[in-house]
């Protein structure tokens, strides 16, 4: 008889028996992961492992062939989540302004008038907004649009975030407030992110975990803690520990791509 | 300095270069003066007739027909084509109607319409809004299927329920494709209307004026009733980008 594999303490996210196939392709057999409790986790590997096929599958946006994923033992549906994707001027809407698109998710959940607008201040407070949120997205750079995206998605507090690649189309200043940002929000609402990076100084960065995929059919190859104090700052990145979990987290995935 | 002013003149060249054409062509004689008048006697006779308002009772008529057709292309059109590009499959179904009647001369129906219709006012416009309302449906229900999927997938995250995400969304994102169907259907009611005037019965609209007067050898009111026939054209379109700019100030930007 097959044990019951039972979720570690303080798990947010519990996947058991996932199975994906693209096209006849397997991508995924009977995966098993636990994602801890408001941590940071990084998704890191190789090319067309499905990396963010997997953070899709997690969010709902693509559905699973079989298995079962669990928010802190809840369903999805019952359970909040924000996304960020990697293409923020395809994921704002243009015909609102910044500050409407903010608060769009929140007047859609019926709440009222005052609380919206307390709860936009509250997040344009945190991140120390500059710019007028009375603009429309196409008015704004880049970095700003990106930021916009962060708090529509932090505005319901969601339990679960997910963020695809969200430097990806952002200058290297612009990384770097907001992974300030992102730290910042984290220590204060205790949110469980996950983030899928391409870059592996950006997957290591931020993370307390780096999940570390394998070419496909995909498995988990490693899953790497990094535990340097936070909040994190720019000159981390030289620090000692920093460079040698991203040495170790690199020899892990040359020799996934060796195999 | 200079340059903006130059850039600013820019757009006068073209009439000017025709209107002096035209005046060479007149004073060579290239052409036989009795079918070509002078642009300036051709202008005078414009302003004459506008200021005189003899000209109004068959603009009014064509802009009635044009802006009627219109107005019952749209309403059909629009909605319809939103709930065809709201689901694929439902518009891949009728996907060749909409082709091959879009690809037939509307001109081509006017004697059915005849027949149905009568010679009257209803006929024109029916057949106007028919030719309008395909380019509007085809129009709509593209913009709601290219509308980005990342922005009904962040809705969808939200928990944003399917109809909220067809209104707030899908409706909004085909907008501007939705104006550009209206702006090529009004034009297109527009050529339909004057060509109905022309072949059916009509006892006023520009349209009848032109086939009028060129019957009546008044080739002066000719030239002026096609001028204003393309400035009415012009004007249409001009109105309807100004009311795009507003409506969909995002269009191209995002």
């Amino acid at each position: 008889m097959k044990q019951i594999d039972y979720p570690q303490p303080n798990t947010q996210i519990t996947i058991r028996g996932l199975d994906k196939s693209f096209a006849g392709q397997t991508l995924y057999k009977d995966l098993n992961l636990d994602l801890p409790k408001g941590k940071i986790v990084s998704i890191f590997g190789p090319n067309g492992c499905g990396k963010s096929t997997l953070m899709n599958m997690i969010a709902g946006l693509i559905p699973i062939d079989k298995g079962q994923i669990l928010f802190d033992g809840k369903t999805l549906a019952e359970t909040k989540i924000g996304y960020v994707f990697q293409n923020y001027r395809d994921a704002l809407f243009p015909w609102l302004t910044a500050w409407h698109n903010i608060a769009y998710p929140l007047k859609r959940r019926g709440m009222k008038a005052a609380q919206v607008k307390k709860k936009v201040d509250e997040l344009s407070e945190m991140f120390d907004i500059r710019f007028d949120l009375q603009r429309y997205p196409y008015e704004l750079s880049g970095g700003q649009q990106q930021t916009v995206c962060i708090m529509r998605a932090l505005a319901t507090d969601p339990e679960v975030m997910f963020l695809d690649e969200p430097f990806s189309a952002l200058d290297f200043e612009m990384t770097l407030f907001i992974r300030d940002k992102l730290q910042q929000v984290q220590l204060a609402t205790g949110v469980t992110m996950l983030i899928v990076s391409h870059d592996l100084e950006d997957a290591v960065f931020l993370a307390d975990e780096i999940l570390l995929l394998t070419r496909r059919p995909t498995r988990v190859a490693e899953i790497v803690p990094f535990t340097l104090a936070r909040p994190r700052t720019a000159e981390m990145m030289s620090h000692p520990e920093f460079i040698r979990v991203k040495a170790h987290t690199l020899e892990v995935f040359k020799r996934e791509m060796a195999e | 300095m200079r340059q903006t002013w130059t850039r600013r003149l820019l757009p006068f060249i073209g009439p000017i270069l025709l209107y002096l054409l035209w005046e060479t062509a007149v004073s060579a004689k290239w052409l036989n003066p009795v079918l070509l008048p002078s642009p300036g006697e051709t202008l005078g006779y414009l302003f004459k007739a506008l200021s005189d308002g003899s000209m109004n009772q068959d603009i009014g008529a064509t802009f009635y027909r044009t802006i009627m057709a219109f107005i019952v292309a749209a309403i059909i059109g629009v909605p319809l084509g939103v709930v065809l590009g709201s689901s694929e499959s439902l518009y891949r179904s009728v996907e060749f109607l909409v082709d091959f009647f879009r690809s037939t001369p509307s001109s081509a129906l006017i004697p059915l319409f005849m027949l149905i219709f009568g010679i009257t006012d209803t006929n024109k416009i029916a057949i106007a809004a028919f030719a309008a309302v395909l380019v509007i449906l085809f129009n709509s229900a593209y913009g709601v299927m290219n509308a980005k999927k990342t922005r009904i997938m962040a809705a969808q995250v939200m928990g944003i329920s399917r109809w909220h995400i067809f209104k707030d969304i899908m409706l909004m994102e085909s907008l501007p494709q939705t104006f550009v169907g209206l702006r090529t259907g009004v034009s297109m009611a527009l050529v339909i209307v004057i060509v109905a005037e022309m072949f059916i019965g009509a006892e006023t609209g520009l349209g009848h004026r032109i086939i009028d007067a060129q019957q009546l050898f008044n080739i002066k009111d000719m030239y002026a009733s096609i001028l204003v026939t393309g400035a009415f054209g012009y004007l249409l379109n001009v109105v309807f980008l100004l009311i795009e700019k507003r409506c969909v100030h995002w269009s191209g930007k995002a």
